[in-house]
């Protein structure tokens, strides 16, 4: 293996097992929400992205209803569509390994595939991470489950106040300019000052359809900053 | 029904996954779907962090949870791992129901 191989299994690794750990969480916040076993480990191996499933058991544990939680969760997992888009001519991938490919799109595959000027060595890179956080990211999920199953009464140790708490980590990383962070505080009180008004779930679909009017309205099409 | 749920928001999901592998290009080139999406993660994200701390059913409060979140962002901005975001904010709130 070259050096340059060696070096994409080592970061994929390193990916990989801190997924796993924050797999750990999901497990634990999903079943604190009222998912059983099987439907915990079920989101991590069908619906393999993070921010999705942490939104979904979130949305449930906080009683809201499944089709909102439902609903959050595919309009997370629409930033994916995107991804693939940038990996599409990347990978070439066509028929059964295309189908393969599509459930390691996300966040941190596409990271580690366009960091790579080699096509060869981005292929690999997408590869090498897909499968290394696939099974660490579902073998977290099952440590935690698991573990939290054990506990009487996960509240004790404070589980329900955990969401939050993960919905910022993921949050942060994308609030680096003056735009994002507007919005994210717009969105936080916008979501507050629906919520006692509409059915629970609801203001966090009222979000998303500002949101989107804000990016198609707001926002001047400046030729040539599209291209990339 | 949460079956129905789950198992229809993971192919939503995935279907997106593959949408962007096998879409023509151009379909999601446009510049304003380009810089629509990212923020639609954004503003969903905050909303979750506002609801989820501050509210209970269709009624806002302030209570542990809200301390939980300020140490939680003591974390992220000490750039704590993932996992010692999330820890830190349920010892919080355990703590706090202790006393």
């Amino acid at each position: 293996m070259s050096q340059a191989r060696r070096g994409i299994v080592r970061d994929a690794l390193g990916i990989g097992i801190a997924s796993g750990a924050y797999a750990l969480s999901f497990g634990a916040i999903s079943t604190t929400a009222g998912l059983s076993l099987f439907q915990t480990c079920a989101l991590s191996l069908l619906m393999f992205t993070g921010a999705s499933q942490f939104a979904m058991v979130g949305v449930i544990g906080a009683g809201g209803s499944v089709w909102a939680g439902a609903a959050t969760a595919a309009l997370l997992g629409a930033r994916n569509a995107l991804y693939g888009v940038r990996l599409s001519t990347l990978l070439g991938v066509q028929g059964l390994r295309r189908a393969g490919a599509a459930q390691f799109v996300i966040d941190e595959t596409t990271a580690m595939a366009i960091a790579r000027d080699a096509p060869a060595e981005s292929r690999f890179a997408f590869w090498a991470t897909g499968a290394a956080l696939f099974m660490l990211w579902n073998v977290g999920t099952l440590i935690g489950a698991l573990a939290t199953h054990a506990l009487a009464n996960p509240k004790v140790l404070g589980l329900d106040a955990a969401p939050p708490a993960a919905f910022l980590a993921l949050l942060a990383p994308r609030l680096r300019a003056r735009e994002p962070f507007a919005i994210a505080i717009a969105a936080a009180v916008v979501a507050l000052i629906c919520l006692p008004f509409v059915p629970a779930g609801l203001p966090l679909l009222i979000v998303a359809v500002l949101v989107a009017l804000y990016g198609v309205f707001r926002l001047p099409a400046s030729p040539g900053a599209e291209s990339h | 029904m949460l079956w129905a749920g789950l198992l229809t928001a993971s192919a939503a999901c995935y279907l997106l996954k593959l949408a962007g592998l096998s879409l023509p290009a151009r379909l999601l080139q446009d510049a304003r779907v380009q810089r629509t999406i990212p923020l639609v993660p954004i503003a969903l994200l905050a909303a979750l962090v506002a609801t989820q701390t501050f509210s209970t059913g269709h009624h806002l409060v302030l209570d542990v949870r809200a301390a939980a979140l300020g140490v939680a962002a003591i974390a992220v901005l000490l750039r704590a791992p993932f996992l010692v975001v999330v820890a830190s904010a349920a010892a919080t709130a355990a703590l706090l129901r202790l006393l």
